[in-house]
């Protein structure tokens, strides 16, 4: 039947590569998202045009040209970074940047861009009368944004949060071109070692598909959680 | 011509990096880009017409396996189906011998099918979303007027929903463009293979990759004000009235 020559082990540890790959960036384009979309919503002018500026560059750019750009050029920016700190101050350092963590920041950073927009919406959704309500209770901003205004954002967020990490997790494929070792890299070395491409791409495939349905479900499931006494209406 | 090449020439002489040459890489760089995208965008939607109709039948035979064509080929990163297609291709029994090897062996071609694949099955998923979206009364109006399913499926479902699907095909336009990048890494000299080049060629990553980002920039600006353009000449009923 299915036989791996020996690579089983080694397209495991891709697999695991790929899936936490994946999940640092999203934790990571989280954030980011939450802090680009209270920039957008914010009355600072600088706060919001430096959002914007992140969110249209970042979406107009192929993401492997933005990887290629990150891991090559970030590793002179650091060298730069250090030599300065070594004219200017004495301490020698040296920082090699890990294939690993620049995948991790790249992607997060692009998807923090996407993140930040569907996050806006979903804030934009709220009811103010919510807001106004939890500031009535006598609850503070940091309050009002954990109780009232997070969890009511979630609801809308969703769809669009699971169909960004639909589209994040088959973005983790492209790091296997800046050097590191995801699944799709050990597959495509195992193909053209063996010359059977048929054979290790189609696992790899079979493994992304069941990581998307599995997640699929997952979602499925959150949406209903956070749907609770919203649904019935209509 | 000769007198703007000239001017171009001197305003790059102090230019170590984009002199005409690297220029001119990146130019043959943008003419593949643009070929790839344009030629797949076009097959892929010429595909995802009849796909997309075959996909809002009512009998499985016919529903189902495009289902698993576009669940498939949605589900998996590009990357993994255009390698799949451009190593497989070399292992397919004879084919080195007989008269496709010379068509096939450009990379240009595994690049251009796995794109149009890729692109057919999301356009798919879009035209069916438009087409199940059809309001009811429009199709028993039709009905009503005595026209056959075939008639109505022309003249009234697909018009509609061609329009209806105007923003969300503009985001695969644009979604094609960037995944376009890819082509670069089974060795086609596409934008970003012209790009890595001069980064190779100069270790100017800087350089290199912020001018190609620049230059996609536009491209995705120009697609996005074009969408724009048609989505108010076409969707002008949909708007609301001032």
């Amino acid at each position: 039947m299915l036989d791996l020559q020996g690579y089983g082990p080694r397209l495991l540890e891709g697999a695991g590569v790929t899936l936490s790959l994946a999940v640092l960036s999203l934790v990571l384009s989280v954030v980011l998202g939450l802090v680009t979309a209270s920039a957008k919503m914010s009355r600072s002018v600088i706060a919001h045009r430096l959002a914007t500026l992140y969110t249209t560059l970042i979406r107009g750019v192929p993401d492997l040209v933005l990887m290629l750009l990150l891991f090559f050029g970030g590793q002179i920016g650091v060298n730069a970074l250090t030599d300065w700190l070594d004219d200017a101050t004495g301490v020698d350092i040296f920082i090699n940047i890990n294939e690993f963590i620049a995948g991790v920041v790249t992607i997060g950073l692009i998807f923090g861009a996407y993140m930040g927009e569907t996050f806006r919406g979903a804030f934009m959704a709220v009811d103010h009368g919510q807001i106004e309500a939890g500031k009535a209770y006598g609850m503070n901003d940091r309050l009002v944004f954990w109780r009232i205004r997070f969890p009511q954002m979630m609801r809308h967020a969703l769809p669009g949060l699971s169909n960004n990490w639909m589209v994040l997790l088959k973005t983790t494929a492209l790091v296997s071109v800046i050097g590191l070792a995801d699944m799709v890299r050990i597959a495509s070395e195992a193909s053209k070692a063996t010359r059977e491409p048929f054979t290790f791409m189609l696992v790899v495939a079979v493994v992304y598909l069941l990581i998307a349905s599995v997640s699929e479900l997952a979602f499925a499931r959150l949406q209903k959680r956070y749907s609770i006494g919203y649904g019935e209406m209509d | 011509m000769q007198a703007l090449l000239d001017q171009l020439d001197a305003l790059l002489a102090n230019n170590s990096i984009f002199t005409l040459q690297t220029l001119s890489f990146y130019g043959d760089g943008l003419v593949t880009t643009v070929q790839l995208v344009f030629m797949s965008l076009i097959i892929g939607l010429i595909l995802a017409i009849p796909l997309a109709i075959g996909r809002s039948s009512k009998n499985g035979l016919i529903k189902w396996p495009i289902f698993l064509y576009t669940y498939v080929f949605r589900g998996t990163p590009l990357l993994v189906q255009l390698y799949l297609i451009y190593y497989g291709v070399v292992f397919v029994e004879g084919i080195q011998e007989s008269w496709l090897w010379p068509v096939v062996k450009d990379p240009f071609v595994p690049a251009l099918v796995a794109f149009t694949l890729n692109t057919a099955a999301y356009t798919t998923e879009i035209f069916r979303g438009a087409i199940k979206a059809t309001p009811k009364g429009e199709i028993e109006a039709a009905r009503a007027y005595g026209m056959s399913p075939a008639l109505t499926l022309r003249r009234i479902v697909l018009p509609s929903a061609f329009r209806r699907a105007l923003p969300a095909y503009g985001n695969e336009v644009i979604f094609m463009l960037h995944a376009s990048a890819i082509a670069s890494v089974v060795t086609l000299m596409d934008l970003t293979g012209a790009a890595r080049f001069v980064y190779a060629r100069f270790y100017a990553p800087f350089d290199a990759f912020l001018f190609v980002a620049a230059i996609y920039l536009c491209l995705t600006f120009s697609i996005l004000y074009l969408f724009r353009f048609l989505e108010k000449r076409l969707l002008a009923h949909l708007q609301p009235m001032t």
